[in-house]
């Protein structure tokens, strides 16, 4: 990596094109097993209890807190590219990053919340 | 700089042999358009989706996912039919688009396996979800 690359990388722009990237490659990997999974219910109510009790399992409440965190943080990144594509430009919008990145988690807590309580 | 580093840099569709580019830049520029429309157009469609994607699963997830609860709720619903069928579409346009581009930015494919990969995925992503759509409105009675 090029001297210059840290300076353009040690950025909240860079840093929310970086979890963007990240978050979209992970949901479009996380979506055949979704589909896969709603899919068992074609042979019955019991085929997809099946696959849900496995994923009742400590890994995957994790990894399903992880997917909710993921489709929000790319939902809130997604608004605000949108945002500054097409409407009036007013400043540099960094502030938006952050709000973005803190009502995403707070999202992702209240599922993970629920899914405990 | 290493060779790695000036590839990552590389615009995509750049350097590669004329041949490889069908029907020339402008052709192409115009298609690079059009998937960057759709891409906003789904994007913007997919917020309200997403939206009640994530208060439905904070909602169903309370004290467990059950198969019965989901399927008591989406089965013979037209309008939940309706609505991931549409989902489904969007999301399909979206991410194989979005797994184009960065296909484009980080190798070294060449224009007509990008569309390829687009296309094959696209077409995987709205097969397996429309089937996961009729699994949960159509299915589930045995």
């Amino acid at each position: 990596m090029r001297r210059n690359d840290f300076r353009a990388r040690g950025h909240a722009g860079w840093l929310a094109f970086a979890v963007h990237r990240l978050t979209g490659v992970l949901l479009i990997l996380f979506l055949p097993v979704h589909f896969w999974t709603l899919g068992l219910a074609l042979n019955g109510e019991q085929a997809l209890d099946g696959a849900l009790r496995w994923y009742q399992m400590p890994i995957f409440k994790f990894g399903e807190w992880a997917l909710v965190l993921c489709l929000a943080l790319h939902m809130a990144g997604g608004l605000r590219l949108l945002w500054i594509e097409f409407a009036q430009w007013r400043g540099l919008r960094l502030r938006w990053i952050a709000v973005g990145s803190v009502l995403s988690l707070a999202v992702s807590l209240v599922f993970f919340a629920n899914m405990l309580g | 700089m290493s060779a790695s580093a000036q590839s990552e840099n590389r615009l995509p569709s750049a350097g590669q042999p004329a041949a490889d580019r069908p029907a020339g830049s402008a052709a192409a520029a115009i298609r690079g358009a059009k998937r960057w429309y759709w891409q906003r157009i789904s994007a913007m469609a997919m917020a309200l989706f997403v939206a009640v994607h994530l208060v439905v699963m904070i909602v169903a997830i309370r004290g467990g996912l059950t198969a019965a609860e989901i399927l008591g709720r989406t089965r013979g619903s037209l309008a939940w039919g309706a609505f991931y069928g549409l989902f489904v579409a969007l999301v399909a346009v979206h991410g194989s688009i979005g797994l184009r581009n960065v296909l484009a930015e980080s190798t070294s494919l060449s224009e007509r396996a990008l569309s390829g990969i687009c296309l094959a995925a696209g077409a995987v992503l709205l097969v397996m979800g429309l089937r996961a759509v009729a699994a949960v409105t159509l299915g589930g009675a045995a």
